[in-house]
């Protein structure tokens, strides 16, 4: 079980692995995501599904190397299998009756966003990409978002690649140049999201954001994933992981974001110094 | 005359177990165990065996015990109980069987609990592995979760000759046995120890599917399956509403044990993260509060349970509220938190509580608790932890069409037999009553287990 058949490296430290996974390609919808975990005694993480393909029964996961946990799942290769596999969780992006989309993806965000964006083409809907990145380096699914895009942007911090500045300079663009869009989606680090859903308020444009909330089950039994949602608690794994952008409190969610800071450094140096890698 | 009180149970002592996470009680020896049993004066009326909610037939397998017949003992239990090191170990017996115990109404009554933990855990070291002669009957059969209801349900299925497959959302099996109650009351080992037991009888665990995202109840339908038995629990936890309670350092009782428990976060070598608190404040009066708080204590926190009633009130098990208490941990009585104060960074920094004063009972029979106004203080505090009940998780109602749920989520099912709105669905334990027992929720079992063996026998043949 959840073999993982395929892996390539999408830069140097983000890297898509497909995996056996038949029960979960057959049910997946854009949005959903599913946790792993890769050894026995690893923390159970979650990734977006980026892709189902229910010939091969198999699921790909695109992952950025970001610390202890996701170091130890990049030490799999082919013919390894993940100790466990669950999914698909939370609900699907809703996509329906929607004429014009802007997606909007940050970093390794962009994977999240790939599949949004591919449903939505698929629909017939009008898509505009806008993706962006700190460096030409770390550019990812280029040509993946080129071919279900109606147009495509391409955004480096630092401007070494496409244009210079942040996905939000190139969205308001779009917007001051009479682009209507219907909705606007943005998956990315949570404060691209805060800016970008800051943005779409003052133009009055609906906004999905994606909710990557620290999680254990992903099933509703912990409360960990919790955000405030219009002055309500949610929680991201089963109420979400989409949620209106314009009604999350992204400060609270930044905050929480960090509450296991401590630990998670001491994973990062020891994993580190285990795969002899640096991140 | 006899003694009137038990055989004192072997524990580790309280300054001891505070710094690990290995059984606090360590069980009877044969002669304790034989000592015990001779309390029991075999009564003809029984009054415990109507406490117990599987009707074990407490006096007979006493009367084992006392010839040193533990053997004979322990299958007097599995006749009714699939699970006795489980239940030895944590059901609340002062209100169940021993409740009734005629011994108790001079002294202690018998200590049939630690009784029945004997005979299981003697059974585990020398016992024959159980062999069922098991007939097929060629009918499967799904059971939706792996907790004791789940467990019992499929176990019985099992022995009638269906073929039966557990589903289970998690990694690993066993309900809140191995996610909740924490290593000390009840070592994950034991859990694993039962379930391997089900799975060499051929019960079929399914792990890491999620019922009502993998496969929907009418999946497993179309997938042959003749009958559903649901046992997904009450897992969803509550919060308190109050301002705060989304600052760094507040965690529900369930996601703390959940990290400590399941993932095993006290250990050196495991990757899940977990906080280790200085002050911690637990709020809630239940097993659940009393699991979090020594959980705390044994991170290395000083530890304060927080709780709107007073001592007598308290939902815990005595045991573990006497444990609680040995161990360190403070009780502020009769106090409810109004707000979580955060510092500057986002962490919690104290926890405002007000002081309340009871009033006579209300609906729910126990004293009410009512505010005092102005008598806010605040206590210390860097991690809060809210362990105030839990709640049906939604999912599978959400996505079966006509399955009927209460307004606060409790799948709608038949006493007894656990039958729900759709035909050839079944529910039971904590997903029917709301948080409950273990052996409660093994009762349930039972008893749909029954009911969906006359459904299957009436509809298919
Ligand atoms: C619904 C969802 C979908 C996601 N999809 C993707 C994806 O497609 N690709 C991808 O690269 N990343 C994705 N993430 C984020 C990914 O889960 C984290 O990067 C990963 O858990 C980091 O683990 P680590 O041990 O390597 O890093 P750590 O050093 O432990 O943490 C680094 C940061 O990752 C976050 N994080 C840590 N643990 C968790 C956890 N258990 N759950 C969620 N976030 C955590 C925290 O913000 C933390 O500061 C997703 C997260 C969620 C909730
Ligand atoms: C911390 C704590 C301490 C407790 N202490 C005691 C005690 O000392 N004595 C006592 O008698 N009782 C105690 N209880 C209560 C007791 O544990 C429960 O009443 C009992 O476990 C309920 O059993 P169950 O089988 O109905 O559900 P659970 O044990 O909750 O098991 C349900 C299982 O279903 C799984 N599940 C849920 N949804 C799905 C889905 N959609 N698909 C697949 N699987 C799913 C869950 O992951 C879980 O494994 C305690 C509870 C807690 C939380
Ligand atoms: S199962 Fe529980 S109630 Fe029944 S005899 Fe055993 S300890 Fe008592
Ligand atoms: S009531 Fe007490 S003394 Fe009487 S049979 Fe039961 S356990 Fe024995
Ligand atoms: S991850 Fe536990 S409730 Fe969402």
């Amino acid at each position: 079980m959840y073999k993982i058949l395929n892996k390539e490296y999408l830069n140097k430290t983000v890297a898509r692995i497909s995996v056996h996974a038949p029960f979960i390609a057959q049910k997946a919808k854009a949005g959903q995501f599913i946790i792993l975990r890769s050894y026995e005694n690893s923390a159970r993480i979650p990734f977006t599904i980026a892709r189902a393909d229910t010939n091969t029964g198999s699921i790909d996961i695109i992952y950025q190397i970001v610390g202890g946990g996701t170091l130890e799942l990049d030490s799999l290769s082919v013919g390894d299998s993940l100790n466990a596999l669950v999914g698909p969780l939370g609900n699907p992006t809703e996509i329906e009756g929607i004429n014009y989309a802007c997606v909007v993806g940050g970093g390794v965000g962009t994977a999240i966003a790939l599949p949004i964006a591919e449903a939505l083409h698929k629909q017939g809907t009008k898509v505009d990409s806008i993706i962006g990145f700190r460096n030409k380096e770390l550019v990812i699914l280029e040509d993946e978002f080129r071919n279900i895009s109606d147009n495509l942007y391409v955004l480096t911090d630092d401007g070494s690649y496409g244009a210079k500045g942040f996905v939000t300079n190139g969205l308001e663009d779009n917007i001051l140049s009479g682009k209507k869009y219907d909705r606007v989606f943005t998956i990315g680090p949570l404060p691209m999201m805060k800016f970008v859903s800051l943005l779409t308020k003052e133009h009055n444009i609906p906004t999905t954001v994606s909710m990557n909330s620290i999680m254990v089950d992903g099933t509703g039994m912990c409360g960990g994933c919790r955000l405030t949602v219009g002055g309500e608690i949610r929680f991201a794994c089963i109420d979400g992981p989409d949620f209106d952008g314009h009604k999350v409190d992204f400060d609270e969610a930044i905050s929480r974001s960090k509450m296991f800071k401590e630990s998670e450094t001491k994973s990062r140096e020891y994993a580190c110094n285990l795969y002899k890698k640096e991140i | 005359m006899k003694n009137i009180n038990k055989v004192p149970m072997p524990a580790q002592a309280p300054d001891v177990r505070i710094n690990n996470f290995s059984e606090v009680e360590l069980g009877y020896t044969e002669d304790m165990a034989i000592e015990e049993a001779k309390r029991c004066i075999n009564c003809k009326h029984k009054p415990c065996v109507s406490g117990c909610p599987v009707g074990i037939d407490i006096p007979a397998f006493i009367s084992r015990i006392k010839d040193g017949n533990f053997a004979e003992a322990f299958n007097i239990i599995s006749e009714d109980s699939a699970l006795p090191a489980v239940c030895g170990r944590v059901c609340p017996q002062e209100a169940q069987c021993e409740k009734y115990c005629v011994r108790g109404i001079k002294g202690e009554s018998v200590a049939i609990g630690r009784l029945e933990r004997f005979v299981a855990d003697w059974n585990m070291q020398h016992g024959d592995e159980a062999v069922h002669d098991i007939v097929e009957n060629g009918h499967k059969v799904a059971v939706v979760g792996s907790g004791p209801s789940g467990l019992t349900c499929a176990g019985e299925l099992r022995k009638m000759g269906y073929e039966v497959s557990v589903f289970e959302a998690l990694h690993e099996a066993g309900g809140v046995l191995v996610y909740g109650i924490p290593e000390f009351r009840l070592p994950n080992d034991i859990v694993h120890r039962e379930i391997q037991s089900l799975i060499s009888m051929g019960v079929k665990i399914e792990l890491n599917i999620v019922i009502g995202r993998t496969f929907t109840i009418d999946d497993l339908f179309s997938q042959g399956f003749k009958a559903v038995y649901i046992a997904s629990g009450a897992g969803c936890p509550k919060f308190m509403g109050i301002p705060g309670e989304n600052l760094n350092g507040v965690l529900s009782a369930n996601e703390y044990l959940t990290r400590i428990n399941l993932m095993q976060a006290y250990k050196e070598d495991s990757h899940t993260p977990v906080l280790r608190g200085e002050h911690v404040c637990v709020v809630g009066g239940g097993n659940v509060a009393m699991d979090a708080a020594r959980c705390a204590r044994r991170m290395g926190s000083e530890v304060s349970i927080i709780y709107r009633r007073s001592r007598s009130e308290l939902p815990a098990r005595l045991e573990e509220v006497h444990h609680a208490e040995e161990e360190g941990i403070k009780f502020y009585f009769l106090h409810n938190p109004v707000r979580v104060i955060g510092d500057e960074n986002g962490w919690v920094s104290g926890v405002e509580c007000i002081k309340m004063r009871l009033e006579e009972a209300d609906s729910s029979g126990r004293a009410r608790p009512v505010p005092i106004e102005g008598s806010e203080t605040v206590i210390k505090a860097d991690m809060f932890i809210p362990a105030l009940g839990t709640n049906p998780n939604p999912l599978i109602v959400r996505t079966t069409e006509g399955l009927k749920a209460e307004k606060w989520g409790g799948i709608i099912a038949e006493e007894g037999s656990g039958a729900t709105s759709r035909d050839g669905v079944f529910a039971g334990g904590d997903a029917v009553t709301g948080s409950a027992t273990v052996i409660l929720a093994m009762g349930a079992g039972k008893g749909a287990a029954k009911a969906i063996d006359e459904y299957i026998k009436d509809k298919y043949s």
